[in-house]
């Protein structure tokens, strides 16, 4: 499990020991990732978030065309493995929580503990506004330090 | 007899604080008759996870699908009768409950669902 920001870590291996979820993703609504577990590969990580970012965006303006507040979770259910996306408010925005997980679980189980893991990042997130994102001069450089961070090389 | 009257039947017995029907399978609440301060959804979702285990269990060790599950706590205790399609009906008791007569209701109840 790897996480850009260290009080993200607790919440989210928490949650992946009683959900027994196979992958997970915590990103901004735009899709900037934030901690992954069980993405071995920078490019299916940073694909990954950039779909579930888009998936929420299109059911949050489905939602709204259809007169009804935002949608909870989507969950697509398959035989082999399922998966769950859900949008959260924090300290710092909104962000997207993306699950993916087998019949070894439930999508009950899965949701029960995602509440659980939302909760918990709301109350461990610092207080101070994290800054804004921007395409600094120096992104390149940094864009890699985040990958160096989540994959460890 | 429709999902409201067997819950009814379940809910009626003494010291039973909520029913719910649960999806095993998904972990999710299919109907629900529950006092205040009962959780349906965590309910649901841990019982439903509990009996999948134990169904596994018991076929494992060749005993076929278990027929009723009661699990006692501190504070009550937490009883399931599974039912046909992956169904559940769970049952939240308080420690004095007439556990008897609930799991007969129960188990009576698991065999009209479907």
């Amino acid at each position: 499990m790897r996480a850009l920001e260290p009080w993200v870590v607790d919440p989210l291996q928490a949650f992946l020991a009683e959900s027994s979820a196979r992958l997970a993703l915590l990103m901004t609504s735009s899709g900037q990732v934030v901690a992954q577990h069980g993405f071995s590969r920078s490019l299916d990580v940073m694909t990954a978030a950039a779909l579930g970012a888009g998936i929420v965006a299109s059911t949050e303006e489905l939602a709204r065309l259809m007169g009804s507040a935002r949608f909870e979770a989507v969950v697509h259910h398959g035989i082999g493995q399922s998966c769950m996306l859900a949008a959260f408010p924090t300290p710092r925005g909104r962000w997207i929580g993306l699950v993916v997980f087998g019949p070894e679980t439930s999508v009950g189980i899965v949701q029960l503990f995602f509440n659980q893991m939302v909760q918990q990042l709301v109350a461990a997130a610092p207080r101070e506004q994290a800054p804004p994102p921007m395409l600094a001069e120096n992104f390149e450089s940094e864009l890699d330090a985040s990958l160096k961070a989540l994959f460890g090389r | 007899m429709n999902e409201r009257d067997l819950l009814d039947r379940v809910t009626r017995v003494p010291g039973v604080r909520g029913v719910l029907l649960v999806d095993a399978a998904d972990g999710l609440v299919v109907a629900e008759q529950l006092m205040d301060g009962v959780d349906g959804r965590a309910a649901a979702a841990l019982a439903g996870s509990l009996v999948g285990r134990l169904t596994r269990t018991a076929q494992q060790a060749g005993h076929g699908r278990p027929s009723f599950v009661h699990l006692r706590a501190e504070a009550g205790s937490v009883l399931a009768a599974p039912g046909p399609d992956d169904l559940v009906l769970v049952a939240v008791i308080a420690p004095d409950a007439n556990v008897g007569l609930a799991r007969l209701e129960m188990i009576d109840a698991a065999g009209r669902l479907g």
